[in-house]
């Protein structure tokens, strides 16, 4: 096996039939392997969040970023994007689960696929990545900081995001959560209130909390990037795929 | 963190964007990440004009004490501008 990979824009077909964009990444030589569906943060469809769909290839795993903005705003910068569908409520969450499935076939079909796909989101990406977990059949799932998971925000503003205490009875994979300690949203109570509830639920899932860290740790361009809880957390991420990705469906 | 708090109203004006001068129809105004400033989160207020795509925009991040400033030296231009120049009424 090399470390031979490709990594490029195509289309695939989201949530209603839509022809969506999407960045796929994958490993050109090695074994059948799982999947990656990275489900981008608000600011959008950026180089940052291409970067971490690369970083699965690299890693060995299939890897596909949606657009989510796309229908808004087809060949629009990110941000440019991301301001347009801000200007229009956000992304409903039925249609954030349709692009996720079609990513997450996509995935499937590909010759090197094992059959099995995990999602991940970072901040309102984590929410939807525990959202789509609940709603469509998959292998794993990682909410990285994901706001509003129990919580919602405050009456009155467009953007309708319900929070997801109900769905935790879906789960239909394990979990893993990383979250920063000094992060208020979620807040530490928020991130406790979730385990239980999954605890209750019967869910298997793995949280983990890293003192001095807050929100957006992850992310090397922000002054919130915290690199060892980063350096941390993506071990955790690399043993939680190898665990749940591994062997085929 | 991403924000869900987005204010949204309609304006009459115009603005330049990247690709030129527009006539601006809707404004965001919203606390949220960055995409240039080097902060975790600015006041950011986009001007405009979805008829004429999403490129048609002009985008500003600020820290929050200067939008505070921005929105008073706003208030206090308007309000100090000579009887009869600017109009009382909404857009």
């Amino acid at each position: 096996m090399t470390d031979a990979m490709r990594a490029e824009t195509i289309e695939i077909t989201g949530h209603g039939g839509d022809t969506v964009e999407a960045y796929l990444a994958r490993p050109l030589d090695g074994p059948p392997t799982g999947g990656v569906v990275v489900i981008h943060h608000k600011p959008g469809y950026d180089d940052a969040t291409k970067e971490i769909t690369r970083r699965f290839a690299a890693h060995g795993y299939l890897a596909i970023c949606p657009n989510l903005y796309y229908r808004e705003a087809p060949g629009a910068s990110p941000d440019d994007a991301a301001a347009a569908s801000r200007a229009r409520g956000g992304v409903p969450d039925d249609r954030l689960v349709g692009d996720v499935a079609g990513a997450a076939d996509h995935l499937r079909s590909l010759p090197s696929s094992n059959g099995r796909v995990a999602t991940i989101g970072y901040c309102s990406g984590g929410r939807q990545s525990f959202l789509a977990a609940c709603s469509l059949t998959l292998d794993a799932a990682v909410d990285c900081y994901g706001a509003f998971v129990l919580s919602s925000p405050p009456e009155g503003f467009p953007d309708h995001v319900p929070q997801l205490a109900d769905r935790v009875q879906d789960l239909s994979c394990p979990l893993l959560g990383l979250f920063g300690a000094e992060d208020q949203y979620p807040a530490p109570d928020e991130v406790d209130r979730f385990g239980t509830l999954l605890t209750e639920a019967g869910k298997e899932f793995e949280f983990h909390s890293y003192p001095g860290a807050g929100h957006a740790f992850f992310s090397t361009d922000r002054p919130s990037y915290r690199p060892e809880a980063a350096v941390e957390g993506w071990q955790r991420i690399w043993e939680f795929f190898d665990r749940t990705l591994s062997s085929p469906r | 963190m991403c924000t869900y708090q987005t204010t949204r109203l309609p304006v009459r004006g115009s603005g330049k964007g990247a690709q030129g001068w527009f006539p601006v129809s809707d404004a965001t105004v919203y606390v949220d990440h960055p995409v240039h400033a080097p902060a975790d989160h600015t006041l950011n207020i986009d001007l405009l004009n979805p008829a004429r795509g999403a490129a048609a925009r002009v985008a500003l991040e600020l820290d929050p004490g200067s939008a505070r400033a921005l929105a008073l030296a706003i208030i206090e231009t308007l309000d100090s501008a000579p009887p009869g120049l600017v109009e009382p009424s909404a857009p």
